[in-house]
C-alpha cells in the first residue's frame, strides 16, 4: 500500500513542478491547467493511500513473507457472466450514433441504456443471472 | 450469475514441500472442482456475448484488433500501390485522402493500443499477478463492447454518403471543420473516438486496480512481472491522455454542429488549440502504445537467454521516467506552428532519450552472457530492439527543432514512426502472441513457419521504410496521392512499395500457421518455454478463475523458482528444504475456492 501511495503521489509531484515550470517558461494557458489536472491525478489517490497504509497492517500482497494464513479469506465475488455489458455497449453505440442521424435513434439508446442500467443494479443484489 | 471464490492454495509455504522440476506440472488440470467450475456460465455466442472472464475478452480483443490490423494493411497496401507510379490512378485523390485517414485511425487507436492492453493485458495481467480476473469483470466487458461498437461506428464511414473521414488520423482544424469535411463519415470518426476511448479508460481502471488490489500473497510491488509493471504505468497515462482526447472530440463535434467557434478563427476561436489538446493526448498515446509492448520484450529476452531480467528495479523507474517525461513533449508534434516553447520542449523530448537508453541497455544486459535460445518470440524481439532503435535514433533527431523544420510532414516522419510503431505494435507485439500462444490455447505455433513470418516482415520492414527516409529528405511530403516523374523519387518509390507487399506476403504466412496450428494442433503443455513468471506456473489454458494453487512468491520469477529450486536463495525462502531433484513429485494441492 505504501509503495502504490508513493506512486501516485511522485506522478502528483511530477506534474506539479512541470506545470509550474511550464508556466513561467511559456505563459501558455491550456498547457498549464492539463498539468495542473494531472497533478491532482496523483496527489488525491497517492495521498489517500498513504493515509491508509498508516492506519492498517500490510496485506498479504505487500507482505513479503506471506503465508497460507496471511491469505486466508475470501477473495472477492466475480460474476461469471452478465448479459449487461453487452446490452449496455450497444445503448451507447446508439447513442453515439444519434448525435450522427438524429433524434429518431435516441428512443432506442436510452431504453437499452436504462434496462442495462437496472440490469446491472438487480444483478449486483440478487446475484442474478443472464 | 455470480461466483465467491476462496484464494487458491499456497504450495510449499508452509512445512516440507515436494517440488516439480522445470517442464511444468499439470497445475491446473486432474482438479474435479476446476472442471467443474469452468462448466458455469453459456456456451457459443452467448458465452462470447455474456462472459465476463478476463481470458474470454482478452482473447476476443486481440482477435477484432487484428481484423483490424488486416484492414489497414489492405489499405496500407492500396496507398503503397497507388504511390508506385508518379501519377498513380488506382484510387481517387478523396479515396486516397480516406485510406491514409482510416489506415491511420485503425492502426493507432483501433489495433495497437487495444491488442496491448485490451488483449494481451487483459489476457496476461491477471494470471501474472495471480488473481481470479480482473477487479471489475462486468467493466472489463463492457469496455470490449464498446471498442468493437467504436470500431464498427469508425468503419461505418465508408458506407455513408461522402465518405470515410478523410482529414488524417490527427483531425487538425480547421480542416476537420464542418466546412472543410462536411458528411456523417467525418462524424461517426469523431463518435468512434468517443466510444474506443471510454473504452480504454475503463481497461486502465481494470488494470489499476487489478495490479494494486487483487496480486497474490507475497507478490509485493517489486516482485510484480515487468509486463505487468508497464500495463499499470500504461494505465495511469491512458487517465491523463484520454480524458483530453475526449474533451477535445466534443468541443470539435460542438464546432461542427451547434455553432461554437473554439477552433476557427471567424468566431474568435484558436485552431493551435486544438493541436495543444489532441497533442496532450496524443503524445503519451505514442507510450501507451509503446510500454506495453517493451513490458512484452522485458518477459522475452529473459526467457529465451534463461537470465533473469537485468536491472529490474531500473527497469520499473525507467518505465515510470519515460511516461512522466512523455506527457511533456506534446508540443514538439507543434515545432513548426511558431507558437510553442522551442527549448522545453525539445529538451524533455532529449531527455527521454535516456530512460529509453536505460531499458534498451538493460534488455541487451539480459542476453548477454545467457543460453540464448533464437525461437520465434526471441527473434521478433531481437526485430523490434533494431527496428526501434533506427526508429528512436531519427526520433532524436527529430527533437532538434532544426531538423523538425527541415523534415515537418515530409516522409522522413512517416519513415520515422512507422519504424517506432511497428517496431513495437507489430513486432513486439507478434513476439508476444507467438509466446503467450501456447498459454492462450493449449497449443503451439508451428516455429518453422513462425520463422518464416519473421524473415519476410523483417526484410519488408527495411525495404518499405528505408527508401522513405531518403525521399523524405529530398523532400517528397506525406500525404500526396500523385508527384511528378520529374521529381525522381520513383525508383524509391516503387522498392518501398515492394516492401510493403512482402510485409503483407508475411502475415500470409502467419494465417497459414494459425491454421496450421488449428488443423494438427501439437499441446504445448503448462510452460513449454521454461518461463519466469507465476503465469507459466498454472495449466495451459488456465482454468477458470486462473489457480488452483499458488507456489510461494519470493521474487517477480515465481514460477522459475518454482520449477528450478537450485536457483533460490535461502534467504528468500526462509525455511523451506530445497526439494530431492532425483525424486520429483507433484505437490499436494486442493482447491478451496469455486463456484457457489
Amino acid at each position: 500500500m505504501r509503495i502504490t501511495g508513493l506512486f501516485l503521489v511522485l506522478i502528483g509531484i511530477f506534474f506539479a513542478i512541470m506545470g509550474i515550470a511550464y508556466w513561467f517558461l511559456s505563459y501558455e494557458d491550456s498547457g498549464f491547467l492539463m498539468l495542473i489536472g494531472s497533478t491532482g491525478l496523483g496527489v488525491f489517490p497517492g495521498l489517500y493511500y498513504l493515509w491508509w497504509s498508516r492506519h492498517m497492517k500490510p496485506r498479504a500482497e505487500d507482505d513479503p513473507n506471506a503465508s497460507v494464513a496471511a491469505a486466508a479469506g475470501i477473495v472477492d465475488s466475480f460474476p461469471v457472466s452478465s448479459i449487461w455489458p453487452f446490452i449496455f455497449g450497444m445503448g451507447a453505440m446508439l447513442a453515439t450514433l444519434t448525435f450522427v442521424f438524429g433524434l429518431w435513434l435516441a428512443p432506442m439508446s436510452a431504453t437499452l441504456i436504462l434496462i442495462a442500467a437496472i440490469g446491472f443494479t438487480v444483478e449486483s443484489r440478487r446475484g442474478g443471472n443472464v | 450469475m455470480t461466483t465467491t471464490i476462496d484464494p487458491p492454495e499456497l504450495v510449499g509455504a508452509d512445512g516440507p514441500e515436494e517440488i516439480q522440476p522445470e517442464g511444468g506440472a499439470d497445475h491446473g488440470h486432474g482438479h474435479d472442482a476446476h472442471h467443474e467450475h469452468a462448466e458455469h456460465g453459456p456456451s457459443g455466442i452467448l458465452k462470447w456475448l455474456t462472459s465476463t472472464d478476463h481470458k474470454v475478452i482478452g482473447k476476443s480483443y486481440m482477435i477484432t484488433s487484428l481484423v483490424l490490423f488486416f484492414i489497414a494493411g489492405i489499405m496500407a497496401l492500396v496507398i503503397r500501390t497507388q504511390l508506385a507510379d508518379p501519377n498513380g490512378s488506382l484510387v481517387s485523390f478523396q479515396t486516397y485522402n480516406e485510406l491514409f485517414t482510416m489506415h491511420g485511425s485503425l492502426m493507432l487507436y483501433l489495433f495497437a493500443g487495444p491488442f496491448a492492453f485490451g488483449g494481451l493485458a487483459n489476457y496476461v495481467v491477471p494470471l501474472q499477478v495471480g488473481a481470479p480476473d480482473m477487479a471489475y469483470p462486468r467493466l472489463n466487458a463492457l469496455s470490449y463492447w464498446l471498442y468493437l461498437s467504436g470500431s464498427c461506428v469508425m468503419m461505418a464511414g465508408f458506407l455513408v454518403a461522402g465518405g470515410a473521414a478523410s482529414y488524417g488520423w490527427v483531425a487538425y482544424a480547421p480542416l476537420s471543420d464542418a466546412i472543410n469535411s462536411p458528411g456523417a463519415g467525418a462524424d461517426l470518426w469523431l463518435m468512434a473516438l468517443g466510444l474506443t476511448g471510454f473504452s480504454a479508460i475503463f481497461t486502465g481502471v481494470n488494470l489499476i486496480a487489478t495490479i494494486f488490489y487483487l496480486r497474490a500473497p507475497g507478490m509485493t510491488m517489486f516482485r510484480v512481472p515487468i509486463f505487468s509493471w508497464e500495463m499499470l504505468v500504461t494505465g495511469v497515462l491512458i487517465l491523463i491522455a484520454f480524458p483530453v482526447l475526449f474533451a477535445a472530440v466534443v468541443l470539435l463535434f460542438c464546432d461542427r454542429h451547434f455553432g461554437t467557434h473554439i477552433f476557427t478563427v471567424q468566431g474568435g476561436g484558436v485552431p493551435v488549440l486544438w493541436q495543444n489538446l489532441f497533442w496532450f493526448f496524443g503524445h503519451p498515446e505514442v507510450y501507451i502504445l509503446a510500454l506495453p509492448y517493451f513490458g512484452i520484450v522485458a518477459e522475452i529476452i529473459p526467457t529465451f537467454s534463461r537470465k533473469p531480467l537485468f536491472g529490474y528495479k531500473g527497469m520499473v523507474f525507467a518505465t515510470m521516467a519515460i511516461a512522466a517525461l512523455s506527457t511533456g513533449v506534446w508540443a514538439h508534434h507543434m515545432f513548426t506552428t511558431g507558437v510553442v516553447l522551442l527549448p522545453f520542449f525539445s529538451l524533455l523530448s532529449y531527455l527521454i532519450a535516456v530512460p529509453t537508453g536505460i531499458k534498451f541497455f538493460n534488455w541487451i544486459g539480459s542476453m548477454w552472457g545467457g543460453q540464448l535460445s533464437f525461437q520465434t518470440p526471441m527473434l521478433f524481439c531481437i526485430g523490434f530492439l533494431l527496428a526501434f532503435l533506427m526508429g528512436g535514433v531519427t526520433g532524436v533527431l527529430l527533437a532538434s527543432p532544426p531538423v523538425d523544420f527541415m523534415t515537418h510532414d515530409t516522409y522522413f516522419v512517416v519513415a520515422h514512426f512507422h519504424q517506432v510503431l511497428m517496431g513495437t505494435a507489430v513486432f513486439a507485439g507478434f513476439a508476444g502472441f507467438y509466446f503467450w500462444y501456447p498459454k492462450m490455447f493449449g497449443r503451439m505455433l508451428n516455429d518453422k513457419l513462425g520463422k518464416l513470418h519473421f524473415w519476410l516482415l523483417f526484410i519488408g520492414f527495411w525495404v518499405t521504410f528505408m527508401p522513405q527516409y531518403i525521399v523524405g529528405l529530398d523532400g517528397m511530403p506525406r500525404r500526396i496521392a500523385s508527384y511528378l516523374a520529374s521529381n525522381g523519387w520513383t525508383s524509391l518509390n516503387v522498392i518501398s512499395t515492394v516492401g510493403a507487399w512482402i510485409i503483407a506476403s508475411s502475415f500470409l504466412v502467419f494465417l497459414v500457421n494459425l491454421v496450421h496450428s488449428y488443423m494438427k494442433p501439437v499441446a504445448a503443455g503448462d510452460n513449454p518455454w521454461d518461463g519466469q513468471s507465476l503465469e507459466w506456473f498454472t495449466s495451459s489454458p488456465p482454468p477458470h478463475h486462473n489457480y488452483t494453487h499458488l507456489p510461494p512468491i519470493r521474487s517477480e520469477r515465481a514460477a522459475w523458482d518454482y520449477n528450478h529450486p537450485e536457483h533460490r536463495s535461502e534467504h528468500k525462502f526462509g525455511t523451506m528444504v530445497p526439494p530431492d531433484h532425483s525424486e520429483p513429485a507433484m505437490a499436494e494441492a486442493t482447491t478451496s475456492g469455486g463456484a457457489s
